[in-house]
């Protein structure tokens, strides 16, 4: 037997403007409102209209027997709602069909868990809560941001309530171990792991129109050929990517929609074969062992570590400053503002300050809003400013005093960006050997 | 090859590009003949700086043949300069004690003399053996024409800067004159950068598939100089400018941006290393803005004092206006200082950790000065990235590319 497990990510950030020196103090418009909409609006009508269309059909066409999971984050609610209103609608729509289980997260795709269990537990609720308002379910599966995870956070996730949780199953974290079956993490008593296979989703995610790769190009005879193939070496086949795979990052003319379209009835061909979501997954199958995972993983980069959001010095730099005002903004209990703080916890502004494959002369797998990395820490230093002279205007006092640690002060510990316990760790700086060659993962929303 | 100056002696990036693409082609196993103009000795003009570029000699050249042509021509002079020098050289000629008919020689104005280089160079073409001309600039373009006329062998001709980068767009009609022409002469031409190439296409009606964008590339020394004692008195962070003070390299708008920078922090010191035509204007400026006690003049640097300024400053900015490479961001780079740079330049289409502005923009100028001198992880980020990044520019690329030209062009006339 085998369970496909189809995930989709559907994310967007809030993009940051250009937010300069002189705007401190005189703007509180930090977002990029006109970049936000135009991406919104091309996503929408490249990726998630057609994409919820197809899978509309295919449920009805297979008669619910064709599931899928989507992990949607309040930060792309926010803009569908503001800028794209349909889209929702057409989510509410395949929700209703009972085949479309919706996943928790943080609510702005943040990396909160790391920094404060506090922000992080309001951000899941947040989450809960709005999926529950929208779609009529109360989720009881997790994945975090960019799957980063530990047997610590399984641990804080079971204790949460839910059932089971996502990560990464690339092999350098398995070794000799398969992705293809239900694992138990260190320290938990219930909670189920569900690992991505990396290669079959990246098969699709990534290789499907690259025309120099063997498997070029992809049918579905060929894939449905691997899937069977783990009939009675595996229970449960975990296919988790980006939703903008579909029509964004594989355009539309590669023929990522006819593929799909057609694989559903290629699979089912085969009377061992079905779908599943990952709830029913964890439903279904008992945990095979236990999986000590304890550096933290994720699913970005050939790393599959934190470097691509905490690799260099701006990084943590900006992160930690995020986190040092988490008490004060909210003594303030001014809504507005501590929801651009929340805004500016988002995973991808850190990202778009990394620097390790901009080296790379690679400039074509990446994508920024901003003309360089140092540009994106810029704008996000300049708008932390100024969210500090908006809580002092509530006579809220900031501790540890604002602006930037002289060189060469310790500040609060940062997770290592490896993963490493502590103890192990390196010099973050000394820690890269160079360019990752491929991005296992990219965590950029392309626009 | 043609050119106007070379290490030892040179004024600007010429002669150092010219150095360090003749040394890549020997690499390569290109054996190179080298011609540059050269004045009687004791003819240089005071107000004319040579400079020695003590870690440049020709020594570490194998394979390249230096040639040297009796004639006055120096690299960026003027109409009016070389009717100074002509003057300066007649002067010293006469008091020699000889006659007028050997005093002469040289051309009556720039343009003649140019031309009279070019008639030499018909000389040095019968004379020599070789397969390829390559002539630098518009001073060598009539000798390439030359040299091409009378051996019947194809002409590549390089442009390092264009007569709209050198006067802001508005170009000399004459200089222009001799730049078109050589450029159509050319079998194939080599542009600085894909910035320079557009300005051949868009001004002198080449087509873009005769371009080739050759990058220019950097030599450093093994070892870097390091002046302990760099750093300026008191706890001021200091903004360096290091350049011609000409329209071209946009020195006004470094000093708006100053302005702008103090209003927000006192505790800046803006250096402006270099002399030009503008330098009195841009003393009166600073003056005028209320800044002079933040800005200093240290005049023209040579050699380690250039080290040095790199050295002391925190940041350095080159806000040119029109720069077809723009060599200064690698030195400054090398010597572990952050750099901010025109987008209007070169060398920002093969720079990346930098940080990039419109020289016009002085609000964004201002907030990148700013935020390097405020945000020490940012300042070391792009310290230790822009190190590791410089030391990837060697001439061996351009070398091998310009190889490539040479075979292109030694085919088609087969």
């Amino acid at each position: 037997m085998v369970s496909v497990c189809f995930y989709f990510q559907v994310h967007q950030p809030h993009r940051l403007r250009h937010y300069s020196v002189f705007d401190i103090g005189k703007s509180h418009d930090y977002f990029d409102h006109h970049k936000n909409r135009v991406v919104m609006e091309k996503v929408a009508s490249k990726c998630y209209l057609p994409a919820n269309n197809l899978m509309h059909h295919l449920i009805d066409k297979h008669d619910g027997r064709f599931r899928i999971a989507y992990s949607i984050t309040g930060a792309a609610i926010q803009q569908f709602e503001q800028y794209q209103p349909d889209v929702i609608q057409s989510f509410q729509d395949l929700a209703k069909t009972g085949c479309v289980e919706f996943l928790s997260e943080t609510f702005y795709h943040s990396l909160s868990y790391l920094f404060s269990k506090e922000e992080f537990t309001e951000q899941v609720l947040m989450h809960k809560r709005l999926v529950k308002r929208l779609f009529g379910q109360t989720p009881t599966v997790f994945r975090n941001t960019e799957l980063v995870y530990n047997n610590e956070l399984a641990k804080y996730v079971e204790d949460m309530g839910y059932k089971a949780i996502l990560a990464e199953g690339a092999d350098h974290i398995l070794g000799w171990r398969s992705p293809n079956y239900l694992y138990r993490p260190v320290t938990t008593s219930k909670i189920k792991l569900l690992l991505k296979n990396y290669k079959l989703s990246d098969d699709i995610a990534f290789r499907f129109s690259n025309r120099g790769w063997e498997e070029w190009p992809l049918t579905v005879e060929k894939f449905a050929q691997w899937v069977n193939a783990f009939n009675g070496n595996g229970t449960n086949l975990n296919l988790f990517m980006d939703y903008e795979t579909i029509g964004e990052h594989q355009w539309k003319d590669t023929g990522i929609f006819n593929f799909l379209r057609a694989l559903p009835a290629e699979l089912l061909k085969h009377p061992d074969n079905e779908f599943l979501t990952p709830s029913q997954v964890a439903d279904k199958y008992e945990p095979v062992a236990e999986l000590d995972i304890h550096t933290m993983i994720s699913w970005a980069d050939i790393e599959r570590d934190l470097s691509a959001w905490l690799g260099n010095e701006m990084q943590q730099n900006a992160m930690k400053e995020v986190y040092a005002i988490e008490r004060a903004i909210k003594e303030t209990k001014d809504e507005a503002l501590i929801e651009d703080w929340r805004r500016m916890q988002t995973s991808d502004h850190f990202y778009y300050m990394c620097t390790k494959w901009f080296s790379d002369g690679d400039v074509h797998r990446y994508f920024n809003p901003y003309d360089s990395p140092y540009d994106s820490f810029i704008a996000f230093m300049n708008i932390m400013n100024d969210l500090m002279l908006r809580i002092r205007a509530h006579g809220v006092e900031i501790e540890p005093p604002a602006g930037m640690t002289p060189a060469g002060s310790p500040g609060p510990r940062l997770p290592d960006p490896a993963g490493r316990p502590e103890g192990q760790q390196t010099l973050v700086a000394g820690a890269w050997n160079g360019p990752a060659k491929e991005p296992a993962h990219q965590v950029n929303r392309k626009g | 090859m043609f050119g106007w100056e070379f290490p030892p002696f040179n004024k600007g990036g010429l002669g150092t590009a010219c150095h360090g693409l003749t040394k890549g082609l020997a690499n390569h196993g290109c054996h190179v003949t080298f011609v540059i103009p050269k004045a009687p000795l004791g003819a240089s003009s005071s107000h004319v700086n040579l400079i020695v570029a003590d870690n440049l000699t020709l020594a570490d050249l194998k394979d390249v043949d230096l040639k040297e042509v009796d004639a006055l021509l120096i690299p960026y002079i003027s109409g009016e300069e070389y009717g100074e020098r002509l003057g300066a050289v007649r002067k010293v000629l006469m008091q020699k004690g000889l006659d007028t008919q050997h005093v002469d020689v040289y051309g009556k104005n720039l343009y003649e003399e140019v031309w009279r280089y070019g008639q030499q160079a018909r000389l040095i073409a019968m004379h020599e053996d070789f397969d390829v001309i390559h002539a630098h600039d518009w001073m060598t373009y009539q000798a390439g024409m030359q040299a091409k006329q009378v051996s019947g062998k194809p002409l590549v001709v390089h442009i390092h800067a264009t007569e709209f980068d050198r006067t802001g767009g508005h170009p000399n009609q004459l200089i222009y004159d001799i730049e078109r022409e050589g450029l159509h002469a050319a079998d194939q031409v080599c542009a600085v950068s894909n910035y320079t190439k557009q300005m051949v296409v868009r001004h002198y009606g080449i087509p873009a598939e005769k371009v080739t964008v050759v990058h220019n590339a950097v030599e450093f020394n093994e070892r870097t100089p390091s002046h302990v004692q760099a750093k300026l008195y008191g706890d001021d962070k200091v903004v360096l400018f290091l350049g011609r003070l000409t329209l071209q390299k946009g020195p006004d708008y470094f000093l708006s941006a100053a302005k702008r920078v103090l209003e927000h922090d006192k505790n800046v010191t803006f250096v402006i290393a270099g002399d030009g035509d503008m330098t009195p204007f841009i003393i009166h400026k600073a003056a005028e803005m209320g800044i002079a006690n933040k800005v200093l003049f240290t005049g023209f640097l040579r050699g380690p004092e250039i080290d040095r300024a790199y050295q002391m400053a925190d940041l350095y900015v080159m806000p040119s206006v029109s720069e077809p490479f723009g060599i200064t961001p690698l030195e400054a780079m090398r010597n572990n200082t952050p750099v901010i740079i025109s987008k209007t330049s070169g060398v920002s289409e093969v720079v990346r950790h930098c940080l990039k502005v419109d020289f016009w923009d002085i609000d964004q100028m201002a907030n990148k000065m700013l935020s390097v001198l405020r945000h020490a992880p940012l300042h070391r980020e792009l310290q230790r990235r822009g190190k590791e990044e410089v030391h990837t520019f060697t001439w061996d690329v351009p070398a091998k590319k310009c190889l490539e030209v040479y075979s292109g062009v030694l085919s088609r006339a087969s």
